[in-house]
């Protein structure tokens, strides 16, 4: 068997703790193995050993069968071995091929040879079936196509060896697609890849075998024909997991939200929401589907105070809260995890303790006459990490110190316990890990079941198939059409996002359904 | 058993720092052809020689220690205030000239003199705040303008009040911060009752970060004001806030000039630099109140101990200058020495 990447028997310590523990991973030339762990399992953290940024404490790595010791980064170049960062390291606003040829320009006379580079980028590009403009700016282009040009990076440098650190992370179903496209094509050329997720779905598509690590341990690797999610899923986490929300029906009673043509611009002008209209009551969860940039985060933006509302109303419990202050709103019941928790949700150089207060701080019995009690926030903040789940050595740590879960469980639980009526949940499972996954959804509907009204909002269809008990699909700044799960498909779901009505959705449906005999629709 | 505890490691690097920057400094006296040892027991002589020199050194550290909380205040809000210089000017002409132009008992004037200063100060900073707030200008860009606006107008107003001439009439004995117990104690050096001022402001600050609600708005919109606003906090309040505090304890500063060493102010040829050298100050001192403490105190003593080596060494006050320079320059780059300090312990540990 020809390997062209093998480590064996690595390990790596930090103190005494053991990130990586005499792990094994061989990849097989022309092969997509991936690489699979929960949050924080080690995944990360055996790939910078490849890749020259950690040096391994024990085990051996060997490059097309020979023993390699790779001490920086730049060796693990010129040993073929390129990586795709998960966030890009790419330079705004340089056009695609300088950020390709950066670092290494190609020089005539000691001018840059820009036209030769967009070139050879172009060559590059259509061999591998990457569709880029060379030319074009990177802040221009879509997430898609900057993570196309993350892959042209390495290709150009000549790497045969690529990493794919969680390349699903911020994209769009139909740019998962592609990407994996891509991925078969690059190894159809001749190149390995090895892709580090925790997607299981992504897994079973794409690669030919997977490596499961758990708590910095090999589990050992299996051949993706002959496993299922479910295996996968246990071997990761090291338990059952339920894949399927289990949840009953809904008994929705009164409004808790609701939207009336709303209207909101962005800083340009140009109108975001158009006329949108939504309704959420007690003891159901609505989700919105959609794709990204059709109005989401500015609709959450709107109800949350964050940006100006141009024209429509938006009520809480009856009471207008249209560009009324963020903490009056949120004092009117409204809980909210957002979309972007680094950004948004927490601050990360604050301890948990301190972020667990950071929308109650304010009063009593917090503080009091302008006077923190810390000892009240602490001791609050004890009580939601015993209840959430929260993995961390107390509430004295940095909020960065914790894994992405963690700081997820540690909003969601500020969030819940301040008992809002309506809780808005922005993609609450972004990378997050299976397990971390089921907490959260469970959370949820435990929201939902004690008669709050939860608002979903999310990228990722089965999220929003399953657990949401309405669907309201947003296209363009309005919802387009509002469906139950049990009675929808995914495929109809994505024609909506994508911007059909329901009714020319039901139609096609039907007609490709009962393969045209019935055209009683109309 | 642990070798070398972080806590060891904390007083370790900025010790070696000082002695690595005294050496480096010994090597320019000697390549400038001149004794190190000789330097050196001057300095000494200057910062700790006698309870004369102890007086001075201690009066030259209390502008430092306000000018070093101004900067490290706005920092922990996320703003660079370069303004501290021109806020400490204003400070020094406001209680220079309320120090001279009323006639009231001590238990009023001191503290009225005091306050005018905090509040010349605080409206210097208030200026860069509102700016930043409201239209997004950066602060670094208005609190420098500030700087040049303060010093003309401060020295224009002086030859104004004075007639044309160079220097505001002496301040009334009842707002001198001046003590005579602390003077003869110090064998009759200038030393005043500022430096408790400057103390009780390190508390102030300590008491605002670390107890208030205003302190834990402050901080969290130092370090993200992004998740700050969605938690419902005025971005814009804290950042002007953070702006007039800071501006206060510059003005504060301003003041052990103008009640302290000089009873009064005089026209300026440049900037007195206490403003900029409390950047470093708190820089030295991580931004957090009793770091400043400590910047202040290196940089205060080197200041006015520096000034013995000319005398009695005979080292050019250029060289001089170098010379603190280095010694400061390494304690910045403590970092460096820390993380061979860490390389070390790590090393041992393998060893054993």
């Amino acid at each position: 068997m020809e390997y062209v990447i093998e480590m064996l028997d690595v390990s790596k310590k930090f103190g005494t703790f053991y990130a990586n523990d005499h792990i094994t991973l061989q990849l097989e030339k022309g092969e997509i193995h991936a690489l699979l762990g929960e949050n924080g399992a080690g995944k990360s953290t055996l790939m910078n050993v490849l890749f020259g940024l950690y040096q391994p404490d024990g085990g051996e790595i060997r490059v097309n069968g020979e023993k390699v010791a790779i001490t920086n980064p730049n060796i693990a170049n010129d040993l073929g071995i390129g990586m795709v960062h998960q966030h890009f390291m790419l330079v705004e606003n340089l056009t695609v091929t300088e950020n390709i040829i950066l670092g290494s320009e190609p020089t005539k006379s000691g001018m840059i040879n820009i036209k030769d580079s967009a070139k050879k980028v172009a060559e590059i590009s259509k061999m591998y079936g990457l569709d880029v403009d060379p030319y074009a700016k990177v802040e221009d282009i879509s997430v898609g196509m900057q993570q196309r040009v993350e892959i042209l990076k390495t290709l150009y440098r000549g790497a045969d060896i690529l990493i794919f650190d969680e390349p699903t992370a911020s994209l769009t179903p139909q740019e998962i697609e592609e990407l994996m496209n891509i991925m078969r094509k690059l190894v159809a050329e001749g190149k390995s890849i090895i892709l580090i997720t925790h997607k299981l779905q992504e897994i079973m598509s794409v690669s030919d075998k997977v490596t499961v690590i758990r708590k910095g341990k090999g589990i050992g690797t299996v051949i993706t024909k002959e496993t299922n999610p479910e295996e996968l899923a246990t071997l990761m986490v090291g338990r059952q997991v339920t894949f399927k929300t289990e949840k009953g029906p809904s008994h929705p009673t009164e409004e808790v939200l609701k939207i009336e043509n709303l209207v909101v611009n962005d800083y340009r002008g140009v109108a975001k929401l158009k006329e949108l209209n939504l309704s959420v009551r007690r003891g159901e969860i609505v989700g919105i589907a959609g794709i990204d940039g059709n109005g989401q985060s500015e609709l959450i933006e709107a109800i949350t105070g964050l940006t100006k509302v141009k024209s429509g109303k938006i009520y809480i419990n009856s009471v207008d809260v249209t560009n009324k202050k963020p903490r009056k709103i949120t004092e009117a019941g409204l809980g909210h995890i957002p979309q972007d928790r680094h950004k948004h949700g927490i601050v990360l150089d604050f301890t948990v303790g301190y972020n667990a207060a950071l929308q109650s701080y304010y009063h009593e019995p917090y503080s009091k006459g302008g006077i923190m009690n810390y000892k009240v926030v602490n001791d609050k903040a004890t009580e939601l990490i015993k209840e959430f789940d929260v993995r961390t050595q107390g509430v004295h740590e940095l909020a960065r110190a914790l894994s992405g879960g963690n700081q997820q469980k540690l909003i969601i639980g500020r969030e819940v316990l301040r008992n809002p009526d309506l809780l808005i949940a922005a993609l609450p499972t972004r990378g997050l890990d299976v397990g971390a996954i089921e907490f959260i959804h469970k959370r949820l509907i435990e929201q939902r079941d004690s008669g709050k009204a939860v608002l979903l909002i999310t990228f990722e269809l089965d999220e929003v198939m399953n657990v949401s008990d309405r669907i309201a699909v947003i296209y363009d700044g309005a919802i387009v059409g509002t469906v139950v799960p049990q009675e929808t498909t995914e495929q109809a779901l994505g024609l909506m996002m994508a911007g059909h009505s329901k009714r020319e959705v039901d139609k096609e449906m039907v007609d490709t359904g009962k393969d045209g005999d019935e055209h009683h629709v109309e | 058993m642990n070798i070398m505890s972080n806590k060891m490691i904390n007083i370790l690097v900025p010790v070696i720092s000082i002695i690595l920057g005294l050496l480096v400094g010994a090597v320019v006296m000697l390549i400038s052809g001149y004794d190190p040892v000789a330097g050196y027991t001057a300095l000494w002589n200057g910062i700790f020689g006698d309870s004369y020199v102890i007086g001075e050194t201690i009066r030259q550290i209390s502008p430092y220690i306000l000018a070093g909380l101004a900067v490290a205040f706005a920092f922990r809000t996320g703003l660079f205030n370069i303004g501290v210089e021109g806020q400490l000017i204003v400070g020094w002409f406001a209680a220079a000239y309320v120090g001279m132009a009323f006639e009231l008992p001590k238990i009023i004037h001191l503290p009225l003199a005091l306050i005018a200063a905090a509040v010349a100060g605080a409206l210097w900073g208030l200026i860069p705040g509102i700016l930043k707030a409201k239209l997004h200008v950066h602060e670094v860009i208005v609190t420098i303008m500030m700087n040049y606006i303060a010093f003309h107008v401060v020295n224009a107003l002086i030859k104004t009040i004075s007639g044309g001439g160079f220097k505001l009439d002496r301040i009334q004995p009842t707002a001198s911060l001046r003590s005579d117990f602390l003077s003869n104690l110090t064998d009759f050096s200038t030393l005043h009752y500022g430096i408790f001022v400057a103390l009780a402001m390190v508390v102030v600050m300590w008491f605002i970060l670390e107890k208030t609600k205003s302190g834990f708005e402050l901080k969290s919109v130092g370090f993200n004001q992004n998740a700050s606003q969605y938690a419902g906090m005025s971005v814009n309040k804290n950042i002007v806030m953070a702006m007039v505090i800071s501006g206060a304890f510059a003005g504060l500063g301003g003041a052990m000039e103008a009640l302290g060493t000089f009873g009064t102010i005089s026209l300026m040829g440049g900037f007195t630099g206490i403003g900029f050298d409390g950047i470093a100050v708190a820089l030295l001192g991580a931004n957090t109140p009793l770091g400043v403490v400590f910047g202040a105190t290196l940089f205060g003593s080197l200041k006015y101990g520096a000034n013995n080596m000319p005398n009695a060494a005979g080292i050019p006050i250029e060289i001089v200058s170098i010379i603190i320079a280095l010694v400061i320059f390494f304690v910045a780059c403590g970092y460096i020495i820390r993380i061979g300090l860490v390389r070390l312990r790590k090393n041992k540990k393998e060893a054993k």
